[in-house]
């Protein structure tokens, strides 16, 4: 197994020619080059123009988003967004870290719009609010339901 | 004036589509709409889909999905788990194709563990996932048609499906919920005589699939049912996030076995079928035509299958055989330390894709280097085929809902976790 890359620099220089890389150059925070797969970190605020970006530099398809409780440490939520290109053949993974128990972030349906049912879920079961949402409910749990079962600090066994 | 829903109306809830037949009631421009529940008792959503469809009289107008009747919360049970317990749950998400998510999940893990898996294993794996492929298939092919009214395939497709459950019993005593794939390899040695009783379905298959064929492909009320019925442009496909073969259906040419290949795939050589018709028709050709590449593919692994082992050379992963067990000391203290105490994985993050029988399925697993996973993840291809449901059946009549429906292979049990 290859050694991770880690820092921005580190990925650059191990893949000058990536798309996702170069046309992120100024959105991207840091970024990871572990077990094949790129992992690329932007500010909150710029998730839509990062998304905007890679789909124009060629990575159309979206195939999954979801979030990570790192729960007690901070900044706890990670969202994850991955998208495939179906021409490059590639996936890049982009990253997202929100601070606060009541955390907030725009919404990628703008630019895919199968990213609303993914949307609804991680609003329903971690709690992240999505800024311009078409329809942003509770998809799995009851409409009536209290709390986010997929929060760490949320018992396996519910609370009743 | 027929009504037309509201153009803002995208992929909406249930309460937007009550809504939409209350604007309508109030305008007189307008004829006036109704709202009409149908699951999650139906026997035509497979399961427990509920929709709640607006329509003007036999035209849909507007609808919603409601899911979430099956939800189990396999994601948060998987975080109590040892990263080898979370194998049988993984069976019971997609239940017509438990193969595919052993398969995904081992990959994840093994991905994250570094482990390199023999070739011997590797072969059984394809083999076994394209016999999952074919079995899924004939569900699906069998209560499509029972849907659409013609009961008779639901036998035929049946009759295969229980020698191939046959199979997948003698090779992991469970019929359904196998969980045959373990992180590192496989659970045992398939039995004595397996092999040629794969063989002698794979040669018996091919006339079976012709005799589908001939049931319903030259059958006037079955073609007029599916030819031009729900029409997804590749754009939209691509838009809404459907995958596998209403995907290659609609004439985009992804399919991950080809194109970005795992377990051993690129050695073998298959086509990829496709069709740019995009309507249920070409979904129901393209499944016919995966079945005869599934049994070319699982062919090639038959005939291929190398000798050696089946698991990995990791002794503090993979339990050990009984019979070392019981006479090898340190034999014996891995197994009780993997029983009781599991196996760390180091920390990091993978998302592993395989091509499900409905399209691209992928496990999303963060490690922070413990024994249990910090989060994994499913990416299920019916929960995202499901958004394309309103773009498919939107102006089109109830009838054809049903389908459209039966077209995408949904299944709940995936869709709801």
């Amino acid at each position: 197994m290859a050694e991770a890359l880690l820092t921005l620099d580190a990925v650059r220089e191990a893949l000058p020619d990536n798309a996702a890389l170069t046309t992120l150059r100024d959105l991207a925070v840091s970024a990871k080059f572990d077990r094949n797969e790129l992992t690329i970190t932007v500010a909150p605020g710029n998730i839509v123009a990062a998304a905007r970006a890679v789909q124009a530099a060629g990575y159309n398809f979206f195939e999954d988003c979801t979030a990570v409780d790192w729960y007690p440490s901070e900044p706890r939520f990670q969202m994850t967004y991955h998208i495939v290109s179906t021409t490059l053949k590639q996936r890049v993974r982009l990253a997202v870290l929100l601070e606060g128990d009541d955390p907030a972030v725009d919404s990628i349906t703008s630019v895919w719009p199968s990213s609303n049912f993914y949307e609804r879920e991680v609003f329903d079961l971690f709690g992240i609010r999505f800024v311009g949402h078409p329809n942003l409910v509770r998809i799995m749990m009851p409409l009536d339901w209290k709390g986010h079962p997929l929060r760490k600090n949320y018992p396996v066994e519910g609370y009743r | 004036m027929s009504p037309v829903a509201a153009p803002e109306m995208v992929n909406p809830g249930i309460n937007d589509v009550i809504e939409d037949a209350k604007r309508h009631a109030k305008d007189p421009a307008q004829d006036q709409t109704m709202v009409l529940n149908m699951g999650p008792q139906h026997p035509s959503t497979h399961g427990v889909l509920r929709l709640v469809l607006e329509i003007d009289g036999e035209t849909v107008v507007s609808m919603a999905p409601d899911i979430g009747y099956l939800h189990t919360g396999i994601e948060k049970t998987a975080e109590a788990k040892f990263y080898q317990q979370v194998v049988p749950l993984t069976d019971r998400i997609d239940y017509l194709s438990p193969m595919c998510n052993n398969l995904c999940y081992c990959l994840a893990v093994e991905k994250l563990l570094g482990l390199e898996i023999p070739e011997r294993a590797q072969t059984i794996r394809v083999l076994l996932n394209e016999l999952t492929r074919i079995q899924s298939h004939l569900v699906w092919l069998g209560t499509h048609a029972m849907d659409i009214g013609a009961l008779t395939v639901f036998l035929y497709c049946f009759r295969e499906r229980e020698e191939l459950l046959r199979l997948f019993e003698a090779v992991a005593g469970q019929r359904m919920m196998t969980s045959y794939f373990r992180i590192g390899g496989l659970s045992m040695e398939p039995p004595a005589g397996w092999f040629a009783r794969v063989q002698k379905f794979l040669n018996m298959m091919p006339s079976k699939i012709a005799e589908y064929e001939g049931l319903l492909s030259g059958n006037p009320i079955w073609y007029s049912r599916l030819k031009g019925v729900g029409y997804l442009s590749p754009e939209d496909a691509v838009r809404l996030g459907v995958t596998g073969p209403p995907l290659r259906a609609s004439g985009v040419d992804w399919d991950l076995r080809r194109d970005m290949p795992y377990t051993g795939y690129e050695k073998y050589q298959f086509k990829v079928p496709i069709s740019h018709d995009g309507d249920v028709w070409a979904r129901y050709t393209i499944r016919l035509e995966e079945m005869y590449e599934s049994i070319k593919i699982a062919q090639q692994a038959l005939d291929r299958m190398p000798e050696g082992r089946i698991t990995a050379d990791a002794p503090k992963i993979i339990l050990p055989d009984r019979e070392e067990m019981k006479t090898q000391m340190e034999s014996l203290i891995h197994h009780f330390k993997i029983v009781t105490e599991g196996f760390g994985v180091p920390a990091g993050e993978v998302f592993q894709t395989v091509e499900s029988p409905r399209g691209v399925m992928g496990y999303y697993v963060v490690s922070d280097g413990t024994n249990k996973p910090l989060r994994v993840h499913m990416r299920n291809p019916s929960y995202a085929t499901l958004q394309a449901l309103e773009t498919m059946c939107k102006g089109k009549l109830l009838g054809d809902v049903v389908a459209v429906i039966g077209s995408i292979d949904i299944v709940l049990g995936e869709i709801d976790r």
